[in-house]
């Protein structure tokens, strides 16, 4: 199994812990992103993910190297979802095996806080009223708009 | 003149109203190409807000196109 990769299908965090079972490891630390109710103050419906793939899992697999490398830690693996997903369901699951717990812990951080960076995937937002929206986009092409708009006024 | 391929993704794809289109281009590089772009398809997007792979890794935006090249512009990204 590959270290970033992407699922279709719901993911089964129980089964992608065992996945990273080692003698050696004294700890597990997970993060599992779930689909929430709301987003700044809009009630979401429903979320579409989308990735650039080819090279969403060149940089995602260069995000966990990084994080063995520099933690020590044994092992670690990241999966996204993409496609359609409800409230509650698992976006996305870092496991990260290790010696000792505190690596563990700043490993999986690491993972998940530079997946969300770096990685070329992204998200629409269905709101409860209709409307829908590209998150971190659709306000930063407000933005564009606004600030050409002045220069040009 | 080069020929490239373009891919969208999220805002760009439903902005352009298409997932892939090839073009020919006289622009001297990736940032000449998308401010052809930005004319074309009225992408709404800044530069400044966006990253740029070129065959699928990415690049600087000074790069300039080779015939044959698939160039992906990247709006801000939300994983997670």
């Amino acid at each position: 199994m590959s270290t970033f990769c992407f699922s279709r299908q719901p993911l089964d965090p129980v089964a992608l812990a065992a996945g990273l079972a080692d003698p050696a490891a004294g700890g597990y630390v997970s993060f599992e992103g779930w689909v929430r109710n709301e987003n700044e103050g809009r009630e979401v419906r429903r979320l579409d993910y989308e990735a650039f793939e080819e090279l969403a899992l060149k940089e995602g697999a260069r995000i966990v190297a990084e994080a063995i490398d520099h933690f020590g830690v044994r092992e670690a693996r990241c999966v996204h979802r993409i496609g359609e997903l409800g409230i509650g369901e698992l976006a996305v699951w870092v496991g990260v095996a290790s010696g000792h717990r505190a690596e563990a812990f700043d490993a999986c951080r690491y993972i998940i806080d530079e997946v969300k960076h770096r990685v070329p995937i992204w998200k629409k937002e269905h709101y409860l009223n209709g409307d829908s929206g590209w998150v971190n986009c659709e306000r930063c092409a407000e933005a564009a708009q606004d600030h050409r708009h002045h220069h040009g006024g | 003149m080069a020929r490239v391929r373009l891919r969208y993704y999220a805002l760009l794809r439903e902005q352009a109203g298409l997932g892939e289109e090839l073009v020919e281009s006289a622009a001297a590089d990736v940032a000449g190409l998308y401010a052809e772009l930005v004319d074309r398809h009225g992408f709404r997007l800044a530069r400044a807000q966006l990253r740029v792979a070129v065959n699928s890794e990415f690049s600087d935006w000074s790069r300039p196109l080779a015939d044959g090249d698939e160039v992906v512009f990247i709006p801000p990204v939300a994983g997670g």
